[in-house]
């Protein structure tokens, strides 16, 4: 364990060195600091009736932008180190597999969660100053869907570092990931929702298995309890589903997504030739 | 000599990398007190088969144990044992003083050891302790990496062509560490000079396509 957090310290300073971990602070940390003080001048405003455009607009540019910086950064340093045999000499060290990946793992989480943890609160402190009441159910669950947004992410990162040898496929392969879960999966969707062979019911299924949409769904359901943005679609989820149950599935479900990659990538890592 | 000392014991070990063989059968034996230096054209295997005995790669066939360990199910106890330096100085993004940090943790080799190690060969680590290890000059990398496996003071080194990047006058330095270390312990250094360790080792093995295919003491 002492090794574990080791690995993690390690990791963590020589994220605070890289120009991507400043990239990324000032994008997300502004993004989300603007996204909440939205959210909470608009809860005080007009007391939760409807999402204004501007809360979606910054909603979807989170879902576009934090799975791509954290899938590339994520994979650039794993099979970047592999690459450069620094994995080797770091591992040429009484250091269990273990301690290694899951130290990295933790290192690497507390570098992607902790900016927009730090900005959500400066958003929090913020809304006190202007004096509206802070709701920190909202900011709780809030913080708990960014978190399970980081984690799934995280999780497929760290799976296909450990699944693929080289650097340039395994940013190629993050970046399909990406369109699939952003993109493909919507457009596959929407035509065979047009084509009505299949119930609407599997449609939105399927759709809801994507842990970017559970984050969404999720994201849109604490600012929005009726989900009006979304249309008929909301109807369908809050019958089935029920609203706690839908908040509980978008923190839960992407959480286990991660874990489960997570978990496959360090069985190969133990399985496969280290270098 | 007792069956005891035997430190690295390699039985009929194969590798493969996509189809092509690369390690073909390799039978060794490597005791306490043999200095071995590992030669054989580019290509030959030298850096695979440490590789093997380091535990970084899954054999196809046979056997390795390192101090009756097995690298890969018991990395932790054999790498314990081992100072190592690759054959190339990896580009550690670490600062120095990080490096020593992660070093003395995870092995228990002190900070001070291996400052006083890189004081033989005229690097000064407090100096540069603030800076990325990749920035360091190639020559000064060697060095750290060099007083680092040293002052771990491990029953087994294994040295990669160690010396590519330095001058004369740190090569002369590093053959005096290597000839001073004063306590039992068995050596492997891949070299494509032999000449140079003359004097040092005690053992010549020669590698060709993957085979062992002379073993000589010397
Ligand atoms: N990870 C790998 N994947 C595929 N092939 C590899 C891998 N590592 C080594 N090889 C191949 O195995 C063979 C032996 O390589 P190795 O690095 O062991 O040679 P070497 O004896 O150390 O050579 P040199 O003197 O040039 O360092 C080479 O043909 C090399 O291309
Ligand atoms: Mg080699």
């Amino acid at each position: 364990m002492k090794n574990l957090f080791l690995i993690s310290y390690l990791d963590i300073r020589e994220s605070l060195r890289s120009k991507w971990f400043y990239v990324y602070a000032f994008v997300f940390g502004g993004l989300m600091g603007l996204f909440f003080i939205s959210g909470i001048t608009d809860s005080v405003v007009m007391g939760f009736t409807g999402l204004s455009r501007l809360l979606l607009v910054f909603m979807q540019v989170t879902i576009v932008i934090l799975p791509i910086f954290i899938l590339i950064t994520t994979v650039k340093s794993i099979s970047g180190d592999r690459e450069s045999n620094i994995l080797e000499y770091m591992l040429s060290f009484p250091i269990s597999l273990k301690e290694y990946y899951w130290g990295k793992f933790l290192g690497r989480f507390v570098t992607v969660f902790f900016p927009v943890f730090v900005a959500l609160l400066v958003g929090v402190v913020w809304g006190l100053f202007k004096g509206g009441a802070i709701p920190w159910g909202m900011v709780i669950l809030y913080s708990l869907l960014i978190l399970s947004l980081c984690l799934s992410f995280l999780g497929v990162a760290f799976f296909i570092s450990t699944l693929v040898k080289s650097h340039d496929v395994g940013l190629g392969l993050s970046f399909a990931v990406w369109i699939l879960l952003l993109a493909f999966i919507d457009v596959a969707l929407i035509g065979l929702m047009m084509q009505n062979r299949v119930s609407d019911g599997v449609v939105i299924t399927i759709a809801m298995l994507n842990p970017l949409e559970a984050f969404r769904i999720g994201a849109i359901a604490l600012f929005d309890p009726e989900l009006t943005v979304i249309g008929p679609v909301a109807y369908y989820l809050l019958d089935t589903l029920g609203h706690g149950f839908l908040m509980l599935y978008a923190v839960v479900y992407p959480i286990l997504v991660g874990a489960l990659f997570a978990f496959f990538g360090y069985a190969l890592f133990r399985k496969k030739d280290l270098l | 000599m007792k069956a005891s000392t035997v430190i690295v014991d390699v039985e009929n070990v194969r590798k493969r990398f996509q189809g092509a063989t690369v390690l073909d059968n390799v039978n060794l034996q490597i005791s306490l007190g043999d200095r071995v230096a590992m030669m054989g054209p580019n290509g030959a295997g030298k850096t695979t088969l440490v590789r093997c005995i380091l535990g970084f790669y899954h054999i196809d066939g046979g056997r390795i144990r390192v101090t009756g360990y097995d690298p890969v199910k018991e990395r932790v106890e054999v790498l314990k044992s081992v100072g190592f330096i690759p054959q190339l100085p990896p580009p550690v993004k670490l600062t120095v003083g990080e490096l020593l940090r992660f070093v003395e943790r995870s092995s228990g080799t002190s900070a001070a050891a291996i400052r006083k190690k890189a004081e033989e060969m005229e690097l000064d680590v407090v100096k540069h302790s603030q800076k990325p290890f990749f920035k360091l000059s190639g020559g000064m990398k060697q060095k750290l990496l060099i007083a680092i496996a040293l002052a771990r003071r491990s029953r087994l080194l294994v040295f990669d062509e160690p010396t590519a990047s330095l001058d004369p006058r740190a090569r002369e330095h590093f053959y005096e560490m290597l000839q001073s270390i004063d306590y039992e312990h068995a050596a492997i250094y891949i070299t494509h000079r032999a000449e140079e360790l003359a004097g040092l080792v005690n053992r010549e093995i020669y590698m060709d396509l993957g085979k062992v295919v002379d073993d000589e003491r010397i």
